[in-house]
């Protein structure tokens, strides 16, 4: 494996990783109207992220930063093209953010309204946003001979793109429904998974017809070939394995399904990238590569040796942070107010 | 408007938005550490309160921080690509380094931090707020690394039409950085200094908590007038080096259109960009000699020349930068910066006589200090910035070829309102609760915090 493609599964797995851990964190937000019925069940809800989100979204922005680092023209080409979609997705982090932060720092019903608003539009849209974005990375976009995107806002907006847009709030949705039920106790665990099981199949229909119109759309399957490979059997096991452990009410294993469902989903995606990282639907000869948009040699060799030392430490860490807070919260651990 | 100058408002907006809350972070987040420290060692419920208040201030300071900042990791690609294409394979780097080793210990640690009160043994709970505050003052070395070398480029060479990496250990070592990290940070430690003793102070002024808020004073007294020494040492040996590494800059930063031995440093003028002079100027002579180079006759050179040799190497063009600006900005700084020094001076004093909770002037003065350090720590960086116009790369790219060439001005300009206006919440709001949670309370006042656990509960949210 030469270094560029080792840097492409690096930034590979970063995303995965983003969409992995903030998918919960993202389907939890969205979630947080439909499964509390007071502020206390509320509380409980976001208190179930509290100690993880900020970390989950800086496997983001190491993502970002890692994309500058070793394929610069993919970060310049993908974040200029996409502008307003990134806009509203920085918006929209923003608010979220600030929303969890600020949220019980005041009592007023208004305050703790408008901060349940960020929360949830905060969690939405990028959920959405992200779905799009990697739809449209695989289905190609027009881009020119000089790595610029040439098209505008609307192109973004094709079916298909929007449809990828409705498959990513779905699964992230169904994580973060199982990730409550997994963090919870009592009324809120049992709607969490109430709400699981209920999604599950109107998002199977979506992923099927997604993966279908992929066939018509992309060159997804000169990639993978007609019989689809391992990675996408992998992710449709997992899936219907969600609906085994929903069943069963085994709440660890449903949630590392929908995981699994993730990681293979997006390996999909990836895979169907690779080797390029920006299709160009104006001429194949205008795709940027793995190796036309790369950084050069000393610079990814220097990024790797970093990586290797300091990826499993961060794992390390971020690892224990979640076994501390390992117990299930329940609505008495919730002071009055 | 052209969409270049609207991507440098929006630049510059952002940026300096980020940075109102960084210098907070960098300091606050020792101040805090510090002060539990004293609570591991001592276990006065003392030090434990004033953990809790400053920490809950920090937080709110720290996620505004934190959320700027997501902007700014993207906007190189949105709005500077040609910037991006052509720095990437070196500025890259430390941005990616910055968050695999600091922003991922940070935003884990608070987590742990808030979250881990009663969950932690006492000793990993005091960790987790200085791994903190450790991989705040990481995140700025780094940065400051990247920044250093859009100012000074070192260990590259120009190929495949862009900066290609030559030698990672220059642009670690960068001297450059050697002088703009330290001084940064301890701009941040004035920064946090001045938030502590500021609102310590109105609190004394209110007799509120006298304790609890004495000892905070105290500890940022002491804080703030080692800082506030070390931002002027630091600060002139970065003045030293800018003379040597980006003459232009200093040039401007003094006013200086002509070459002068020995030189003088200029109070006042009012500079006349299209003749290359200045008019009613008040210069001290041979101040800035010594200034930039210890010697009382030392040469420096000034604009005029400087300009006729960056036409000679890089053809014609205007390389002088806003001179004004950077001129008065750089005034604002430095005045602040002695002000400081003075103002803690006088603090120290007040202690030593032991009057430090009856000289209500002084306390009255401290409440306004507070906001000071915010307007150096913006003139500092105008000061950086704009000098290095009109280069995005000193010397090698200019600002208007760094622009993304495909963004329309509408675009920008819908960013640029967004965020201003969404920074502009974000502020208001962010100083609401920091002023509802820090003002001092009087007998009968309802609870500042209605968030009820303070904190220490299990639960922050
Ligand atoms: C509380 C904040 C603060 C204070 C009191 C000072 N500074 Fe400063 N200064 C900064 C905050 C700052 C900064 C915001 O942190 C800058 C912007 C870029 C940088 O490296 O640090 C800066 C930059 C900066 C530069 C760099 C300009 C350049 O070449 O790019 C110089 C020469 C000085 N400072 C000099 C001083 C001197 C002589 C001071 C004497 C009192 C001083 N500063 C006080
Ligand atoms: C490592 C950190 C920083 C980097 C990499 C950086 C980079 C840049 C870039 C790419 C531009 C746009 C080009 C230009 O107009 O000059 C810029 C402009 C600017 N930056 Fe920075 N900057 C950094 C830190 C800061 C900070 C902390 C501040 C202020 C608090 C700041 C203030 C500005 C301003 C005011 C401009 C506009 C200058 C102008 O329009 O002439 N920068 N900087
Ligand atoms: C213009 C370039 C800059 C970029 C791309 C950038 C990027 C970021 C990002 C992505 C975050 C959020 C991290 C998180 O989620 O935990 C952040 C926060 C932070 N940044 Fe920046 N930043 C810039 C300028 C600066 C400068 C000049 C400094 C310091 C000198 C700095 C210091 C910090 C610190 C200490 C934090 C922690 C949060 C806080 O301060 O409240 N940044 N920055």
């Amino acid at each position: 494996m030469d270094l560029n493609t080792i840097w492409f599964l690096l930034i590979a797995i970063l995303f995965i990783g983003y969409f992995f851990l903030e998918g919960f964190d993202f389907g939890v937000g969205i979630l947080m109207p439909f499964v509390s019925e007071d502020d206390t069940d509320r509380r409980v809800v976001i208190n179930s992220i509290g100690p993880y989100w900020d970390g989950n979204e800086v496997w983001l922005i190491t993502a970002g930063g890692a994309m500058f680092a070793a394929f610069p023209h993919w970060y310049a080409t993908l974040f200029s093209g996409f502008y307003l979609p990134l806009l509203l997705i920085l918006l929209a982090l923003i608010l979220r953010a600030v929303g969890f932060e600020f949220r019980g720092k005041l009592a007023a019903k208004g305050w703790r309204r408008t901060a349940d608003n960020f929360i949830f539009w905060g969690s939405l849209l990028p959920s959405v946003l992200w779905g799009v974005a990697f739809a449209n990375i695989v289905r190609g976009v027009p881009i020119g001979a000089d790595m610029y995107y040439t098209g505008g806002f609307f192109n973004l907006l094709n079916p298909y793109a929007l449809l990828g847009g409705l498959v990513s709030l779905l699964i992230f949705t169904l994580h973060g429904a199982v990730f409550l039920s997994l963090r919870t106790t009592g009324s809120i665990r049992d709607r969490a998974h109430k709400i699981a099981s209920r999604i599950w199949l109107p998002s199977l229909v979506v992923m099927i017809v997604f993966a279908g119109l992929g066939y018509v759309q992309t060159d997804l399957h000169a990639q993978l070939g007609i019989v689809p490979g391992t990675m996408p059997l992998l992710a449709a096991c997992s899936y219907i394995a969600i609906a085994v452990f929903l069943k069963m009410r085994l709440d660890g294993w449903a949630f590392a399904s929908t995981s699994l469902t993730i990681v293979f989903g997006a390996a999909v995606i990836f895979t169907g990238m690779f080797p390029r990282v920006m299709l160009s639907s104006t001429d194949p000869a205008y795709h940027l590569t793995i190796y036309n948009a790369s950084s050069s040699p000393l610079t990814l060799r220097i990024m790797l040796f970093v990586a290797l030392i300091f990826v499993p430490i961060v794992l390390g860490y971020q690892g224990w942070s979640y076994y501390v807070f390992r117990k299930r919260l329940t609505r008495e651990s919730i002071p009055s107010h | 408007m052209d969409p270049l100058l609207l991507a440098r408002w929006q630049f510059g907006i952002t940026t300096v938005y980020h940075f109102i809350f960084v210098p907070i972070t960098l300091g606050l987040s020792v101040l805090v550490a510090i002060m539990q420290t004293f609570y591991y060692k001592t276990g006065n419920e003392t030090y434990k309160r004033m953990t809790l208040f400053w920490g809950k201030l920090f937080v709110i300071l720290f996620t505004l921080g934190v959320v700027t900042g997501i902007v700014q990791e993207f906007q190189f690609g949105m709005n500077w690509s040609g910037y991006s294409r052509f720095v990437g394979d070196i500025f890259g780097i430390p941005l990616a380094i910055e968050a695999l080793t600091a922003f991922f210990i940070e935003s884990t640690f608070i987590g742990l931090w808030l979250f881990g009160w009663n969950k932690l043994s006492k000793g990993l709970h005091l960790m987790c707020i200085w791994l903190v505050a450790f991989a705040s003052n990481l995140s700025a070395v780094w940065i400051l690394i990247a920044n250093s070398w859009m100012q000074v480029p070192v260990g590259y060479v120009l190929r495949n039409d862009r900066a290609e990496l030559a030698d990672f250990i220059a642009i670690l070592l960068n001297e450059r950085a050697m002088a703009q990290i330290p001084h940064t940070i301890i701009a941040g430690f004035v920064t946090g200094g001045f938030f502590v003793l500021g609102l310590s102070a109105w609190n004394l002024l209110h007799k509120h908590r006298p304790e609890e808020f004495r000892r905070s004073f105290r500890i940022a007294l002491v804080f703030t007038a080692i800082a506030s020494l070390a931002a002027a040492t630091t600060g002139h040996k970065q003045a030293q080096d800018t003379v040597k590494l980006q003459p232009m800059k200093l040039a401007a930063m003094e006013g200086l259109w002509e070459t002068e031995s020995p030189a003088g440093m200029s109070l006042f003028a009012i500079h006349d960009r299209e003749n290359m002079t200045s008019r009613r100027e008040l210069r001290i002579p041979y101040v800035l000699s010594i200034l930039a180079h210890n010697n009382l006759t030392a040469e420096v050179t000034g604009m005029r020349e400087l300009q006729a040799e960056f036409e000679e190497r890089h053809g014609p063009g205007d390389y002088i930068p806003p001179v004004t600006v950077v001129y008065w900005s750089f005034r604002a700084m430095i005045g602040l910066g002695t002000v400081f020094i003075l103002f803690s001076i006088w603090g120290m004093i007040n202690w030593w006589r032991e009057r430090i909770d009856n000289n209500r002037l002084y306390l009255r003065i401290a409440l306004v200090m507070l906001f000071m350090p915010f307007i150096a720590n913006t003139s500092g960086w105008i000061v950086a910035e704009m000098g290095r116009q009109p280069w995005v790369v000193y010397g090698l790219l200019l600002t208007e070829d760094g622009v993304s060439p495909i963004v329309s001005a509408t675009s920008v300009w819908i960013s640029m309102i967004s965020f201003t206006i969404v920074y502009g919440l974000l502020a208001a709001a962010g100083f609401y609760l920091v002023h509802r949670f820090a003002r001092p309370q009087r007998p009968g006042d309802p609870p500042a915090d209605e968030s009820s656990d303070d904190l220490s509960g299990a639960h922050a949210y």
